[in-house]
């Protein structure tokens, strides 16, 4: 065993940046996912077509800029510019004239509504962006390369993948924990997740909480989409994809919990990438792997607390 | 309204049997949306637990790759209607086991989860599965007979046809009978029914594995209507459609589910001759109209119609 | 309560006694009945509309409108307008073959033009022969479908995936035989995994030796292949055979470009000629592409270049996008529908033919495309010639295109009737590199 560590050291230490890089895009993906679960109690089967419409639109958003004639950095603004568009403006629309008219309802309505959207807007995307795969990546270009020494000789990762990617899942991770720990919002949102009845019976508006922790996860869900769009083509269907994956990544971390979702979501890049170099027949099914061992031990999920059942 | 639900079911039956006559194309749609409605009562005694399988299709998939695999060595078609639900309702079983120890969401995501992996799996091991290509099923015997196409679709209509009714019946009797109720209990208040003695985990695993059961049956009778099995037929995304034809026909009666079936695949159908490239979005808004404006769904629709009716 | 069990139970009887008088009363569409001159000669096509493979589908959706709309404007087929039915191949098999019974039976559909998947084409072909329906394989590959049984109703206007693999390999090993390693990245799916069989089994025969150092199937659809482009940086094979299409292409040959694993190794890409357009001068010059067929729209010597020029014009004038491959195979599967009426039609001195004398018309079928001839074998496969070339830039494109093409004979790259296609690149000798035609410079 010790011995496979040290001939396979190099390759392991690839396999850790590899599983960085994707870790970062799996967690940004879920961790909207989680809040508006941990939030709403609604499981958004259409956050994955907000992905894709995020990754499409910030595709839109830089060849736009491009044509302004704007110098390629801003081709990396432009990918946060176009997340927050999609939310703002998807996010309110599905919440106040959709999801609003059925909280307190079956949960099996709730995911089916959810379900339609996902229905429907697979093929506002189609309309919009038509079928052939979109690219835009200047953003990754521009960047360039990091040289990784490797067995006498270097292997190039691009600095996107490398440092944006896992930067901004950093930066979204510990700027979620101060806002939900140390400002009022936050704590309202912490207040609604752990004890819904308690906080609006305490005089919480549920409503405004309810818009704009979906407004958020929305924005996080075009995020995760933006930042994939310099690295991969857009086609029609990433969304389907995407969706089930943080599926696997919010049961496994426990409801509404961000830092279990960072784990999650780091256990399963590394998991996957650790599969493709030794065992690349395992890659698809590392996640759901991971996750029947976590649920296996504890059934409420990482760090998932146990809820009191009712009586 | 028990009696007119019976007489509605008749009257449907009837009326599949007389459209299925006339034209030979619906006798196949009609033969796929009975497996199916058959597979979602299933999905509606989860229900009744409050529970939502979004992987349910999962034994579907299972059967009728049983089937497939069978097929070339047994091929008369009653002993593989047996063997694939026999399959789906031992990995009921096993699946079972696990899930019915979570509640909600738990719940519906490990059931996502499970049927990912077994997606995966039969698309994976492509020297054994043939991936997405598939398998393509043989026309087996019926019964001992060796039909001609024509007449073997006919039989699998009417067998089709036997099994809704007798698992619209038995889901009938079953709901009302104290382990049904039980299961209506799991919903509301699962730990008063613990305290009564009851063990809710026993009461949710013997219904899953009755509604792996009904998957499997449907699973069979696909696989042997389109005669051709794929890796789709266990997707999240049918799995999300079983649930969906739930809804959509209403949870309120054992006709629900077929109901739902048979719109829910003339929607398809219909949508997509008419804009092929947007039906997607057409079946979103059925079922975002039905949600939002009729959450009894189509049964619940009938209902309200007879209410008006008997109440001028 | 009690008495409803029994009511249903009738219900059931009543429902198994009406299923049987229907099951007499229904009678078999037969073949060989007269055929009356249709008002309008209906083609249903499947094609994918939804899903990753609509970048395919929707091409050869709009291929298909432009030539009704050309087949109409000069008189139709037989003096008769073409009409067109689509349906979505990608809800799945179960709904595809509900569609096709659909079409054939309810609509009353002539002709089908089936599929770009290689599983609805295997779910098709079966159905063609049941309903005694000729049908057109218009763009799917799988090698299974002549190979695996007679298909009496069934054709294909193309190539198939034998050709598209083995053209590829000979022109590796033609061009460039000095490699020791490779490796293979490739969709997991049918063509994916078939494909590097029959590389395999090619290679193996006639340059036995070579050490496979990695064999990556990420799944088809996969947003990225970070981790995949950081093993083959690390294995460094001299040669990457990939059949990826598509979005997931696209995806590959970008990391790839800006992590210079095309500096290190030689991509073989059998069907890069789709996503050139979109990648651009991202993709780089010096890799070997071809485009499952001929049809290159710089083809060296195209039969007709007026023709090859006009479907050009016409299609970028109508739809703004370059022609892709499955434009050529809905172009050719259009004009084999054509050739095989007309021949028909002349056979019956210009009365309208029934199913079995179309099918009839197909088989050993010769139709001109625009860049040469595709001649229809006994067993039903189409011939298509292969142009496999070395990628390079051009002032006049603005993105990659092929140079030093070679033009493969489709008999000599093609299965020969009867035989299963791994068994036969198992069986090649060297020699048949002799056989390669020299490339023809520029």
């Amino acid at each position: 065993m010790a011995e496979w560590f040290q001939d396979n050291s190099g390759l392991l230490g690839l396999a850790l940046l590899d599983g960085l890089a994707s870790a970062g895009l799996i967690f940004l993906v879920a961790v909207g996912l989680n809040l508006v679960f941990g939030v709403l109690r609604i499981v958004n089967v259409a956050h994955g077509s907000l992905y894709a419409i995020g990754a499409y639109a910030a595709a839109s958003v830089g060849i736009f800029f491009a044509s302004l004639g704007l110098p390629a950095w801003a081709s990396l603004p432009a990918l946060f510019i176009a997340a927050a568009l999609v939310g703002v403006v998807l996010g309110p629309l599905i919440e106040r004239f959709i999801l609003r008219r059925i909280y307190g309802q079956e949960e099996v309505l709730q995911l089916l509504v959810t379900f339609a959207l996902f229905m429907i807007l697979e093929d506002v995307q189609k309309l919009i962006w038509g079928v052939q795969p979109v690219q835009h990546d200047v953003a990754m270009r521009y960047l360039g390369t990091f040289d990784v020494p490797f067995a006498g000789d270097v292997v190039p990762f691009t600095a996107y993948q490398l440092f944006v990617l896992p930067g901004v899942a950093l930066v979204v991770l510990v700027g979620l924990a101060w806002f939900l720990r140390r400002t009022l919002t936050g704590r309202v949102i912490v207040a609604v997740t752990t004890d819904r009845e308690a906080a609006t019976a305490m005089g919480i508006d549920a409503r405004r909480v309810f818009l704009l922790t979906f407004t958020f996860g929305a924005i996080l869900a075009a995020l995760g989409g933006a930042l994939s769009s310099p690295t991969g083509a857009i086609v029609p269907g990433i969304g389907p994809q995407t969706i089930v994956l943080s599926f696997a990544v919010v049961a496994t971390a426990g409801l509404g919990q961000t830092e279990g979702a960072a784990l999650t979501a780091l256990m399963i890049g590394l998991g996957r990438s650790i599969a493709v170099y030794f065992e690349p027949e395992l890659e698809v099914v590392v996640p759901y792997i991971i996750m029947l061992a976590v649920l296996l031990v504890r059934p409420q999920g990482l760090f998932g607390t146990t809820t009191t059942r009712r009586i | 309204m028990r009696r007119f639900e019976t007489l509605l079911g008749l009257a449907a039956a009837v009326l599949m049997v007389v459209a299925a006559i006339l034209a030979p194309w619906l006798k196949f749609v009609l033969t796929i949306a009975l497996a199916k409605g058959i597979a979602v009562i299933g999905i509606m005694l989860l229900l009744r637990a409050g529970q939502v399988s979004f992987g349910h299709a999962v034994f579907i998939g299972l059967s009728a790759y049983a089937v497939a695999f069978l097929a070339p060595a047994v091929p008369e078609a009653l002993v593989l209607l047996i063997a694939g639900t026999a399959v789906a309702t031992v990995s009921g079983l096993l699946i079972g086991l696990f899930v019915s120890r979570y509640r909600e969401i738990f719940f519906g995501m490990l059931n996502l989860a499970l049927s990912m992996v077994i997606y995966s799996v039969l698309e994976k091991f492509y020297s054994i599965t043939k991936g997405t290509d598939g398998i393509r099923v043989e026309l087996p015997r019926f019964a001992g007979m060796a039909l001609e196409r024509a007449d073997f679709e006919w039989a699998i209509f009417a067998l089709a046809l036997v099994l809704a009714i007798g698992f619209a019946l038995f889901a009938r009797l079953y709901l009302a009978s104290p382990m049904g109720q039980a299961l209506s209990a799991i919903k509301t208040r699962e730990t008063r029914l613990e305290f009564m003695g009851v063990p809710a985990r026993q009461v949710l695993l013997s219904a899953y594995v009755l509604s792996a059961l009904m998957g499997g049956v449907a699973g069979a009778l696909i696989a042997m209507t389109t005669r051709h099995v794929t890796p789709l037929l266990a997707y999240w995304t049918a799995s999300g459609e079983l649930v969906f034809i739930a809804i959509l026909g209403g949870a309120g009666s054992v006709l629900g589910p077929f109901l739902g079936a048979v719109t829910f695949e003339l929607v398809r159908i219909y949508a997509g001759a008419a804009v092929a490239d947007a039906w997607q979005m057409i079946l979103g808004g059925v079922l975002l109209a039905v949600i939002l404006f009729a959450p009894g769904g189509l049964w619940g629709m009938i209902q309200g119609a007879l209410r008006r009716r008997a109440a001028p | 309560m009690t008495d409803q069990p029994s009511l249903s139970r009738r219900g059931l009887l009543a429902g198994a006694a009406a299923a049987v008088p229907g099951a007499v009363l229904m009678q078999g569409s037969d073949a060989n009945a007269q055929a009356q001159k249709p008002a309008e000669l209906k083609i249903g096509i499947t094609t994918f509309l939804s899903g990753p493979a609509s970048v395919f589908g929707v091409p050869g959706k709009q291929a298909a409108e432009m030539m009704i709309d050309e087949i109409n404007k000069a008189g139709g087929i037989g003096g008769v307008r073409l009409r067109a039915y689509f349906v979505d191949e990608a809800p799945g098999t179960e709904h595809l073959v509900g569609e096709f019974r659909r079409l054939v039976q309810s609509e009353g559909v002539h002709v089908m033009l089936a599929s770009i998947s290689s599983g609805s084409c295997l779910a098709c072909t079966p159905l063609s022969k049941d309903l005694q329906k000729t049908t057109i394989l218009w763009d799917c590959a799988t090698q299974r479908i002549f190979e695996e049984g007679p298909q009496p109703f069934a054709f294909r206007s193309q190539g198939f995936a034998t050709p598209e693999v083995l053209a590829p390999l000979l022109y590796l090993l033609k061009t460039k035989p000095d490699f020791r390693t490779m490796a293979v990245i490739n969709q997991d799916y049918a063509w994916g995994r078939d494909s590097w069989e029959m590389w395999r089994a090619g290679m193996e025969a006639l340059k036995p030796g070579v050490r496979v150092v990695a064999e990556l199937f990420p799944r088809l659809g996969a947003p990225d292949y970070t981790t995949e482009i950081t093993r083959l940086l690390a294995a460094r094979p001299d040669v990457i055979f990939s059949g990826h299409w598509g979005g997931d292409l696209v995806t590959l040959a970008r990391q790839a470009a800006e992590r210079r694993l095309f500096e290190r190794s030689l991509f073989v890409l059998p069907v890069a000629e789709a996503s050139l357009p979109i990648l651009g001068r991202t993709f780089p010059a010096g890799h070997i592409i071809g485009t499952r067929g001929d049809h290159w729209n710089n083809h060296p010597r195209p039969k007709d270049p007026a023709r090859l020029k006009a479907l050009n014009d016409a299609y970028r004038a109508r739809f703004n996008e370059p022609v892709i491959y499955p434009v050529h195979h809905m172009v050719q599967a259009f004009n084999a529908l054509k050739a095989a009426y007309d021949k028909a039609l002349a056979a019956k001195g210009g009365a309208w033919p029934n199913d079995a004398e179309l099918a009839a018309a197909f088989r050993g079928l010769t139709f001109d495309s625009p860049t040469s001839t595709i001649t229809l074998r006994e067993d039903g496969q189409g011939l298509e010639d292969q142009i496999v070339g070395l990628s390079t830039h051009v002032d006049s494109t603005p993105y990659a295109i092929p140079k030093d093409m070679v033009i493969f004979p489709a008999a000599m790259v093609s299965t020969p009737v009867g035989m299963k296609s791994v068994d036969w690149l198992k069986s090649l000798k060297p020699d048949i590199l002799g056989q390669v035609p020299a490339p023809i410079a520029g």
